[in-house]
């Protein structure tokens, strides 16, 4: 009888042991790993950490290594999926021999951020803003900046310009939108992740956001350009921009998603796929409540996959367009415009 | 059995034995190890450079020389040079040396020459070492934070009264070599104030003993008779720092402005090669790797070059001062 009982111990011991691999087996079944840009990784680390949590099974881990790198990765294959600020390139494109579907998920704002002392709103035109930083503009009390300034007591302050000196998603959407509407800055600097800024002796650099934020803190009479997200977090002055009607506008939210609105998309599909093409830029938006420099900010996904891997991306990505995009606003990203979203599940239904 | 007194002499219950084939394997053993680990040092060396070589390759073949003369660091058109970044950072070396050099220095003797009680000279020399344990990026933040508000207004009184002067030529806009370089001077006085006091004590006390009894005064003492006879530790100290100051990243990413402009104003924003590496590096393309690999061993060029030019100068004070061959 003893046993007996001891038997009956030691093989539901087994059983419970057997039990506990398989479940964790069946919790490592699917691994999905990503890598790139690091503009939206807050947001995709909370997302995959919920989704992941909600899924059994699935385990979604994001790095963030910059676009650039992401972006090779994906070409590598060393990963399932990738993320960049730049979209990617026709040539980068065709080195993926598994296909690719660029799909936008969030989008953020690039602000002008600044440090006057007293000055609680800044108004900058659209002529102004660009020669500030091409060196043009040197003063803050210049009659142009003054002029659409009433009232305001602007210091006879040297203008110090702080851009940033790693290559980034940011200064590519900065750059594309100054190259849009000032066609001098187009020629002389152009848009780039790492731009050949003026040696006008105005402009220092500084690594990464943190870097260009607290340089700006840290220097009367500066100005640099910082995600909206963080500028938020950090509680910085942000100037407001003209846009193409004319209108002064604040980063924010409203304003970002009115810029995303007007957003062209290419009728065209991706080069050498059926893939519709979503690289949709937002260099200089139309609408008279738009804030003037929004992006979208793509996800990399391979075409052909595996049957379960396609599937567990499928699914991501439609928990990353619904539930996923609740949480945008109070993270300081602006929510996918809804045709947007019809557009990406559409895209996504070719993951196979 | 015949008595043996010299089989009994070698038995292994007395002290002296000759060495057992353990003992010979045991020292074969470690001659063996030692031998390793100073051959692996020089491998691992030979192999970054081979290493550093073979990835630079394409960009030297492609830039030549004039990726060390040039001034322009272009991703978007492919152009790539270093000259503002090889003049930064050996400007800003240079200065953090003199800095850094003349306190370390003048630490060292304090804390050797008998000016304060043994008990105070351990704790400054336990808080001067702690400077050496501070991360890079606490030193860039203090800088940005710190450092360079107190520095504003300074360098903004030195450029309205004598901007002729080309040191103080430019206005301090934030982050730029002065800033910079003090922080590198900091970085750098543990390991010149440490190697140098060890210099000192290494002296035999009946140098400074014969110097006092000749009639030497304190100063002429100090001056005259130990800071000669301990120039070539000292140097070794100058050299080390030299190289940590050449090589430091961080601190200096964050606090030089990575501006690619020479300029020979102390407040001007600079570059340097390991900021230029370490800002760059992340997001680089495949022709920007190869460009920085070539830049990488432009750096390891300049270290080797003053390691052997330090070594150069210590060897001819260890002959001029300490009569050594």
């Amino acid at each position: 009888m003893k046993l007996l009982a001891k038997n009956t111990k030691s093989a539901l011991l087994i059983s419970a042991l057997i039990g506990a691999m398989a479940s964790t087996a069946v919790h490592a079944e699917l691994k999905l790993n990503g890598s790139g840009a690091s503009f939206p990784a807050p947001i995709y680390n909370k997302w995959f950490k919920d989704y992941s949590k909600m899924n059994d099974g699935v385990r979604v881990d994001y790095q963030s290594k910059g676009s650039g790198a992401g972006i090779q990765d994906f070409i590598n294959e060393t990963v399932d999926f990738a993320a960049s600020d730049a979209a990617m390139k026709d040539s980068e494109i065709e080195q993926v021999k598994k296909g690719t579907i660029l799909l936008p998920m969030t989008a953020g704002e690039v602000v002008l951020s600044y440090n006057l002392d007293g000055v609680k709103e800044l108004k900058l035109p659209r002529d102004v803003y660009p020669e500030i930083f091409m060196g043009k503009i040197t003063k803050w009390n210049d009659p142009k900046i003054a002029a659409a300034n009433p009232g305001v007591s602007l210091p006879d302050e040297k203008i110090t310009v702080v851009v940033r000196s790693d290559s980034s998603g940011t200064s590519y959407v900065f750059t594309n939108h100054l190259s849009a509407i000032n066609e001098e800055f187009k020629t002389s600097v152009g848009g780039a992740k790492s731009p050949n800024w003026p040696s006008a002796g105005t402009i220092v650099k500084a690594p990464k956001n943190d870097g260009v934020t607290a340089t700006i803190k840290q220097t009367p009479g500066a100005i640099g350009y910082i995600e909206y997200g963080f500028a938020k977090l950090t509680k910085m002055p942000t100037a407001l921009l003209q846009n193409q009607k004319g209108e002064f506008v604040a980063a924010g939210s409203e304003s970002g998603a009115a810029a995303l609105a007007t957003t062209p998309f290419p009728e065209t599909n991706l080069p050498g796929s059926d893939v519709p093409d979503l690289r949709g830029w937002a260099t200089d938006p139309s609408g008279a409540d738009a804030y003037p420099i929004a992006t979208f900010t793509w996800l990399l996904v391979y075409k052909d996959q595996e049957d379960d891997k396609a599937k567990a991306m499928r699914d991501l990505i439609e928990y990353m367009v619904t539930t996923g995009q609740e949480s945008s606003e109070s993270m300081g990203y602006i929510p996918l415009p809804e045709n947007v979203v019809e557009k990406v599940r559409n895209a996504a239904k070719m993951i196979k | 059995m015949v008595y043996d007194p010299f089989k009994e002499s070698s038995s292994s219950r007395t002290l002296s034995a000759p060495p057992s084939s353990a003992d010979y394997l045991k020292d074969s053993l470690f001659r063996f190890f030692a031998y390793f680990c100073a051959l692996s040092i020089i491998i691992l060396v030979a192999y970054i450079v081979i290493e550093l070589g073979i990835q630079a390759y394409p960009a030297m073949e492609k830039h030549g020389l004039g990726f060390i003369t040039g001034t322009t660091w272009d991703t978007n058109q492919g152009i790539f040079s270093v000259l503002p970044e090889i003049w930064g950072t050996v400007y800003s070396s240079l200065i953090a040396l003199f800095i850094g050099g003349f306190f370390g220095i003048g630490i060292a003797i304090f804390l050797t020459q008998s000016f304060v009680h043994a008990k105070l000279e351990l704790t400054f020399r336990t808080i001067i070492e702690l400077l050496a344990a501070i991360p890079s990026v606490v030193y860039g933040l203090w800088g940005i934070y710190v450092l360079i508000p107190l520095l504003r207004p300074v360098a903004d009184w030195l450029h309205e009264t004598m901007g002729w002067f080309p040191l103080f030529g430019t206005e301090l806009s934030g982050p730029g070599l002065a800033p910079a370089a003090l922080v590198l001077a900091i970085m750098i006085l543990p390991t010149v104030a440490a190697i140098s006091a060890d210099a000192f004590r290494r002296i035999p006390y009946r140098v400074k003993e014969a110097a006092y009894g000749m009639g030497a005064t304190k100063w002429e003492v100090i001056l005259k008779v130990m800071l000669p006879t301990a120039s070539s530790g000292i140097l070794a100290g100058l050299v080390l720092g030299f190289g940590r100051a050449l090589g430091e990243t961080m601190a200096l990413a964050m606090l030089i402005g990575n501006v690619n402009e020479i300029s020979i104003s102390l407040f001007a924003p600079a570059n340097t090669l390991a900021s230029l590496l370490a800002s760059t590096f992340p997001e680089a393309g495949q022709l920007e790797i190869q460009a920085l690999m070539y830049a990488a061993l432009v750096l390891l060029a300049i270290t080797f070059i003053v390691n052997v030019a330090g070594l150069a100068v210590q060897q001819y004070t260890m002959r001029k001062f300490e009569g050594k061959k």
